[in-house]
């Protein structure tokens, strides 16, 4: 599948001088305007480079922020209002970087469960499909960081039930959390290091940014059918992809835009509006959003596993093990046809899998007591079931419909895909 | 179809199991004019409310996040706001012989405290600490309708309960018992431009005051975010006839 690297042609003569000595030109030549991609790709395939978008916006805002921002448990909270009131359009930057995120990760996971719809974590995309999940973890970690820097109530609340996760881990726990914290209470250490690392972690994202779109471009993309398309079911990515990318751009600019400019807060909880206090607790802690399912499974846990592991580890490790698990499932499903649209039953249990994320969200922001607690419960086993045991199950079992030879069956004749002959 | 039914059953279940909500007073729903996509400020009321928060909450409360100057904001000329600012004394540091002095405040200047240090606050108030109020409309759960509801919401305790020392009953309140004597009573203050201040008036006044001081530049937020729309709208349009001119080359 590797494709011929192609001189980019020049009408300047500098440019030429240029890439004949640092091909970087003709390598964006290359992956950027002649890419083949299916001619089939629906909307859902916009939202990759969404993501990417939102990358920059979140490396840009965040950098002209940090101008103006003091990590200091005395002036954090004041540093951010003063961002917001004296700062020349400071406030759109900080409205723009912390719905940003908020952004950032509905991208991601829509692009995840696009993924997970059409089977594009199948041969050959395994390693695609896990630098997806590094990134995914990574993402975690520089968002939860950057929640704790404004050091209001729910900032400081987060990290203080977030970092104390790690003393469920048996013997060294409590002392990895002193060592995450930098002392012996969440302080001025503990945000000054969260500082450092909120700044440099989307450098790293980039990296893999960049490791994701070699391994993509290495295999090619996948589409909606999921079949291995032939050279003449491509069409070159510039302009075809790059008009609709930006035409998706515009579409979800409309979402920001509306977010950033009507509803800034809607997103965060009240009470992180007021300065951390360290002696007196919030009625509820509550994760962002995007954290919320996680959350729902941690608190689910609430009973022994097993007699020898307690139910507190039992959460932490029930929480890891839901993102862990993503990088087991090219080898936990055994379909070999990647796209849902030819599987008849798996269709089901994935709109299930939906719906049970967006349960679990919304437990995730409830207390954990009574029917929230049994449905959480509920939640979190099906969360298993579907990787643990509904995939390799259904490959095994299910019977797919005929996949078409290629493209130009479905896609310039008939609307729906038509069964083999 | 089917799955839609599927995710309709679902919700309604988490709907039903819903009810069992904690015991809190959810705070009267009123209107404001700062609200939704076009609301803006208004100014009389802003500086009305400015007035009942000078003469009455700032005896106690403290608006860390106000300077003189920003009162420019809600439409206070200059010259007002020097002469308001003239009125107060602050302490600077320091004179040529290193000693600290008093001088009249300027529009630089924060808006004195009422209270040194959180124990003089506290012991001028029962053990209480009066909020910094610069940001309350926005780090409470119901906003403004809460300030306003804390405001108007003092009531006889129901039979039989009983309220710590000092304290006052407000529904609104977490707890339902305040510290804060009912900072409001009719005619506590005479409005320059003739309304008349009962509670209502005044509750609604201030509490439009402190909406402001807690997002000063929401205005300037959604004037830009009508201009965005405006031209998003446009560029959105364009590239989805370009995208589908480009694309019809395909058929
Ligand atoms: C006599 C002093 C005093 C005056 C005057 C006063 N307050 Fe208070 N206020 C307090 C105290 C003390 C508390 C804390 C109550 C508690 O914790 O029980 C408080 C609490 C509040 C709260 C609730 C804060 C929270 O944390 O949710 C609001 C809102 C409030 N005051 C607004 C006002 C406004 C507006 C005014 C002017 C109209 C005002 N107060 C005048 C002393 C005062
Ligand atoms: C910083 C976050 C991310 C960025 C910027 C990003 C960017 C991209 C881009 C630009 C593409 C190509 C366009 C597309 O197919 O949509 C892509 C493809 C892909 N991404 Fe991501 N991605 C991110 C996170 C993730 C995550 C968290 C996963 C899953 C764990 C993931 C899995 C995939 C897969 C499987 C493909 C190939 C899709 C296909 O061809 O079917 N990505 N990514």
């Amino acid at each position: 599948m590797q494709r011929e690297f192609v001189k980019a042609p020049f009408k300047s003569g500098v440019l030429k001088w240029i890439d004949d000595r640092l091909p970087v030109l003709s390598w964006a030549y290359n992956e950027l305007v002649i890419y083949p991609a299916p001619r089939n790709l629906n909307y859902w395939w916009n939202l990759g480079s969404l993501a990417g978008f939102m990358l920059v916006v979140q490396i840009v805002t965040g950098v002209v922020l940090a101008m103006h921002y003091t990590p200091n448990a005395e002036m954090a909270f004041d540093s951010v209002e003063r961002i917001m009131r004296d700062v020349n359009w400071g406030w759109l930057l900080r409205y723009l970087h912390a719905n940003g995120a908020s952004m950032f990760f509905f991208a991601v996971y829509i692009h995840m469960f696009r993924g997970l719809y059409y089977g594009s974590y199948k041969a050959p995309r395994e390693l695609l499909w896990m630098i997806g999940v590094v990134i995914l973890l990574l993402m975690m970690a520089t968002a939860f960081m950057g929640y704790v820097l404004p050091w209001g109530q729910m900032s400081y609340w987060a990290a203080q039930v977030i970092t104390n996760l790690f003393s469920a881990i048996p013997l060294v726990g409590d002392t990895i959390v002193t060592w995450l914290w930098g002392g012996f209470v969440v302080g001025n250490p503990t945000l000054q290091r969260f500082y450092a690392l909120h700044y440099l972690l989307p450098f790293i994202i980039f990296a893999f940014v960049f490791l994701h779109i070699l391994a993509l471009h290495q295999t090619g993309s996948n589409n909606p059918l999921g079949i291995d398309l032939t050279a003449k079911d491509k069409i070159p990515f510039h302009p075809y992809y790059t008009v609709k990318d930006v035409f998706g751009l515009c579409l979800f600019l409309l979402l920001y835009g509306a977010l950033v400019f009507y509803a800034p807060d809607a997103l965060v909880v009240p009470i992180n509006y007021e300065p951390a206090n360290p002696l007196q607790t919030p009625l509820h802690i509550v994760p962002e959003w995007y954290f919320l399912p996680f959350y729902a499974m941690l608190r689910a846990i609430n009973f022994d596993i097993l007699w020898i592991i307690p139910a507190k580890l039992g959460g932490v490790l029930v929480m890891f093990s839901s993102i862990l698990v993503l990088f087991f499932l090219p080898w936990l499903d055994t379909s070999k046809v990647r796209s849902a649209t030819f599987r008849p039953l798996y269709k089901w249990f994935f709109w299930l899998f939906v719906a049970n994320a967006l349960m679990l969200g919304y437990l995730g922001a409830q207390p954990p007591e009574g029917w929230y607690l049994t449905l959480s419960q509920l939640g979190t086993a099906y969360y298993f079931l579907f990787f643990l045991v509904i995939m390799p199950v259904l490959g095994k079992i299910e019977r797919p419909r005929p996949l078409p030879e290629s493209l130009s069956e479905p896609v310039l004749g008939a609307a729906q895909p038509q069964p083999a002959k | 179809m089917r799955r839609a039914v599927v995710l309709v059953v679902l919700m309604a279940f988490v709907w039903a199991v819903q009810g069992e909500a904690a015991e809190v007073t959810e705070p009267v729903e009123r209107e404001w004019p700062q609200e939704g996509v076009f609301g803006t400020y208004d100014r009389a009321a802003l500086q009305r409310g400015f007035l009942v928060f000078k003469e009455v909450c700032a005896v106690c409360h403290a608006v860390k996040y106000l300077r003189f100057r920003d009162l420019a904001g809600i439409g206070f000329p200059d010259e007002e706001i020097k002469a308001l600012a003239r009125q107060y004394t602050v302490t600077d540091c320091c004179d040529d012989a290193g000693e600290p002095f008093e001088r009249p405040a300027i529009p630089a200047d924060p808006f004195p405290k009422p209270f040194p240090n959180e124990q003089a606050a506290r012991a001028a108030n029962n053990g209480a600490l009066p909020t910094d109020l610069s940001l309350i409309v926005k780090s409470r759960e119901g906003h403004e309708n809460y300030v306003y509801s804390i405001l108007t919401g003092y009531l006889d305790p129901p039979a039989g309960e009983e309220g710590p020392e000092g304290a006052y009953y407000n529904p609104y309140f977490p707890g339902h018992w305040i510290a804060m004597p009912p900072p409001l009573s009719e005619g506590i203050v005479e409005y320059p431009d003739g309304t008349p201040a009962t509670v209502e008036q005044m509750a609604s006044d201030v509490t439009q005051f402190l909406a402001w001081l807690a997002e000063p530049t929401m205005e300037e937020r959604k004037r830009l975010g009508l201009r965005f729309f405006l031209f998003m709208l446009v560029v959105t349009g364009i590239f989805y006839a370009y995208k589908r001119r480009i694309w019809s080359r395909l058929r």
